[in-house]
């Protein structure tokens, strides 16, 4: 297992990146210090709760943070060169060819003055130079097709397609260039289940049909259960715990992941919504110590005054918890069943 | 798709004409209910000129009578509106055997080649340099200078229009004073009747532009920030196009729409801001006729040249508003 990890070769590397988004009030430290790789025709999927900071996190790494975000350190690798500081210039030519998104919101992610043919057109030109307009007119119709789009569609404004449409016309512009990165920001959340699934599915064949790398933002456990590689799991702002996906949901070891995946509904049988007590802290001014311990039902002492620090608990999984010590053999410990009080 | 139904023509049209009715009915109606009359004021003005005017009474019966005005008010009514279909309003009192049509023949085409440039170069300024500020990669030096520029939005163009005469026709005499061409040139088609023509004519539309520019500027601003913030801009700038690009295709075209309709909605107080300026300059244009004639108290002139303006007014908010359907492809007129 190991070893074949290793084997594989990460095309993006994420280093300790912070987004703060400067207020009145203070700095939103809405992502603060987040690490992953990305490997070669991996899936990453990225869960946790609205407003956690998954969607600034894509920012990030895409160097499309705006005022008033800045980022505030950390490193972004792609291919084992620095993102970050690369002038604008520089950025734009890599830009979609590397690096393409799916935008969270495809309802409104389409200009609505331009035919999506245009739109399609204008990355394509943008990076490749002008072309024949008869090669580029066969090409994005093959895109369109890819994606399950009829012809028609072509020569269509935004406004004329339902929301599964855009959707898929905003897969077929991510696929456009054949990147090295797709970045999902919940591709799917704003569709109806059975949309959702078409888009999932179609999402998943044009992966596999390019081999590209994935980053798939979410909050739906169940679809990403059957679409990613691996998890990582988000809680305010930081990764809390990051394994393959089986390993997850078989055995979550982080508590908010084992909420997360507690709170799957499920038909056969009912149970209560579990609300976990305490509040949120503010994230301008987040609490020393570990960064769920207002809502955590383990919290001990200790979290309330050293982050804990990631800690490989099982080969490819990684926990930030206290909870979890290694013993000097090397061997994992569950601090709290040593204790006896779960 | 975009574009123009039949249905919506139509619809339109009707708008139109139902607009010019209305007007031209109230045109008729307010000279009638308020006081005073054409008839006896043309009397007491040939008193003024004449000393004494005999048999007066005779006179004011006998042009009554000319003049329908004896006839039961829907007779009038309709008489009027059948004289309007021809475009005919009689004959000026002022300048008795002129007909009103020559003296607003004389005037349009000035009026209306002001309208146009003015409102052109304002429209286009104004949005240009609205877009300027908005947009991230415009140089700070230039965020800088624009508002400066817009310090003559908040003055009546009145005001503007004296400043401007003080300045550039009194003090450094640069342009005329007054009047749309030299005095005693003939009016033809060649460059140094054009160059006269542009020459007056640059302080008036100077005069419009200045103090409504920085309303178009403000307007763009706003839009281009809204704009901005929209999902849209986030793709597009993720793609990695073209800055300028960008900036047209994206931001410009998308925020330009809202200020197409509000220049559709305040054309009408543009007009009437340009028949002020007019007089000021004693552009030969609609705005000078209208006024010399309210002081003459020229009723059939004022009836006229009133029904025209409104004419040019609501002629210019339809081809907006048929113009409008080609450049927001939501827009479909499909309905009913
Ligand atoms: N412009 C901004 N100014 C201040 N705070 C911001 C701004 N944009 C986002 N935030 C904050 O940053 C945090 C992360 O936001 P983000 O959009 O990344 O969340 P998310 O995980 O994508 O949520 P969702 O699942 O709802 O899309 C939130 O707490 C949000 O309030
Ligand atoms: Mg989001």
């Amino acid at each position: 297992m190991t070893e074949s990890k290793e084997a594989r070769h990460p095309v993006l590397k994420v280093r300790d990146l912070k987004v703060y988004y400067e207020t009145p009030k203070g700095d939103v430290l809405a992502v603060d210090g987040i690490n992953f790789d990305l490997y070669e025709g991996e899936t990453l999927g990225l869960v946790g709760e609205s407003g956690c900071g998954k969607s600034t996190a894509a920012m990030g790494i895409l160097q499309l943070v705006v005022p008033p975000g800045r980022i505030a350190g950390g490193e972004v690798l792609l291919e084992g060169h620095s993102l970050l500081g690369l002038p604008e210039n520089m950025l734009r030519s890599i830009r979609w060819i590397k690096l393409a998104l799916i935008p969270q919101g495809a309802m409104n992610s389409l200009n609505p003055t331009m035919k999506v043919c245009d739109q399609i057109k204008d990355v394509i030109i943008a990076h490749e130079g002008k072309r024949a307009r008869k090669d580029i007119r066969q090409r994005i119709l093959k895109l369109l097709a890819t994606v399950g789009l009829p012809g028609r569609v072509y020569d269509m404004y935004p406004h004329e397609l339902s929301g599964g449409m855009k959707q898929r016309v905003c897969i077929a512009m991510a696929i456009a260039l054949n990147p090295t990165i797709i970045i999902a920001d919940e591709a799917t959340s704003a569709l109806d289940v059975v949309v959702q699934r078409i888009v999932a599915q179609t999402l998943l064949k044009v992966k596999q049909a390019l081999g590209v790398s994935m980053i798939m933002i979410g909050h739906d456990m169940g679809l990403m259960a059957q679409m990613v590689d691996r998890i990582a799991v988000m809680y305010a702002g930081k990764i809390v715990e990051i394994a393959p996906v089986a390993d997850l949901f078989a055995n979550p070891r982080h508590p908010y992941s084992q909420l997360l995946i507690e709170s799957i509904p499920s038909l056969k049988e009912r149970k209560p919504l579990k609300i976990t007590e305490g509040i949120t802290h503010d994230p301008r001014n987040p609490p020393p110590g570990c960064i769920f311990q207002l809502r955590c039902p383990f919290v001990m002492d200790k979290c309330r005054v050293v982050a804990p620090p990631g800690l490989e608990v099982k080969p490819g999984q990684i926990v930030a918890c206290h909870l979890y010590q290694e013993n000097k053999d090397g061997s994992m410990v569950n601090v709290a069943n040593a204790a006896g009080n779960t | 798709m975009g574009g123009i139904t039949f249905g919506y023509l139509a619809r339109r049209l009707t708008v139109f004409f139902l607009t010019i009715w209305i007007s031209a009915t109230l045109i008729w109606l307010i000279p009638r209910v308020a006081p005073g009359d054409p008839i006896s004021a043309m009397v007491a003005r040939m008193t003024r000129q004449a000393g004494y005017v005999e048999n007066s009474d005779v006179i004011i019966e006998g042009w009554k009578a000319r003049f329908g005005l004896n006839d039961p008010l829907p007779v009038q009514y309709l008489r009027y509106l059948g004289n309007i279909i021809r475009l005919d309003f009689g004959y000026s009192l002022a300048f008795f055997p002129t007909p009103v049509n020559e003296i607003i023949g004389r005037a349009l085409p000035w009026t209306v080649g002001l309208l146009l440039v003015a409102i052109t170069i304002t429209f286009l300024l104004g949005n240009f340099l609205g877009a300027l500020l908005a947009w991230r990669q415009t140089p700070r030096l230039i965020k800088y200078i624009i508002p400066l520029g817009m310090i003559f939005t908040s003055i009546p163009s009145i005001l503007a229009a004296l400043f401007l005469i003080y300045v550039f026709a009194y003090m450094l005499d640069w342009f005329p004073m007054i009047g749309s061409y030299a005095r005693g040139m003939q009016p033809a088609f060649n460059m140094e009747f054009i160059a006269s023509v542009i020459k007056h004519g640059t302080l008036p539309a100077l005069s419009i532009v200045l103090v409504s520019f920085g309303y178009w500027t403000l307007g763009m601003r706003g839009m281009m920030v809204t704009v901005e913030g929209e999902d849209y801009m986030h793709l597009a700038r993720a793609k990695g196009l073209n800055p300028f690009y960008v900036l047209y295709r994206y931001m410009v075209r998308n925020a330009i729409l809202p200020q197409v309709t509000a220049l559709a909605i305040t054309l009408g107080t543009l007009v009437s801001g340009q028949v002020l300026v007019e007089y000021i300059f004693s552009y030969q244009g609609m705005g000078t006729v209208i006024f010399t004639a309210i002081r003459n108290q020229d009723y059939t002139v004022i009836q006229g040249a009133s029904f025209f303006v409104i004419v040019l007014t609501a002629l210019s908010v339809l081809i907006i508003d048929l113009i409008y359907p080609m450049i927001d492809p939501r827009i479909t007129y499909e309905r009913k």
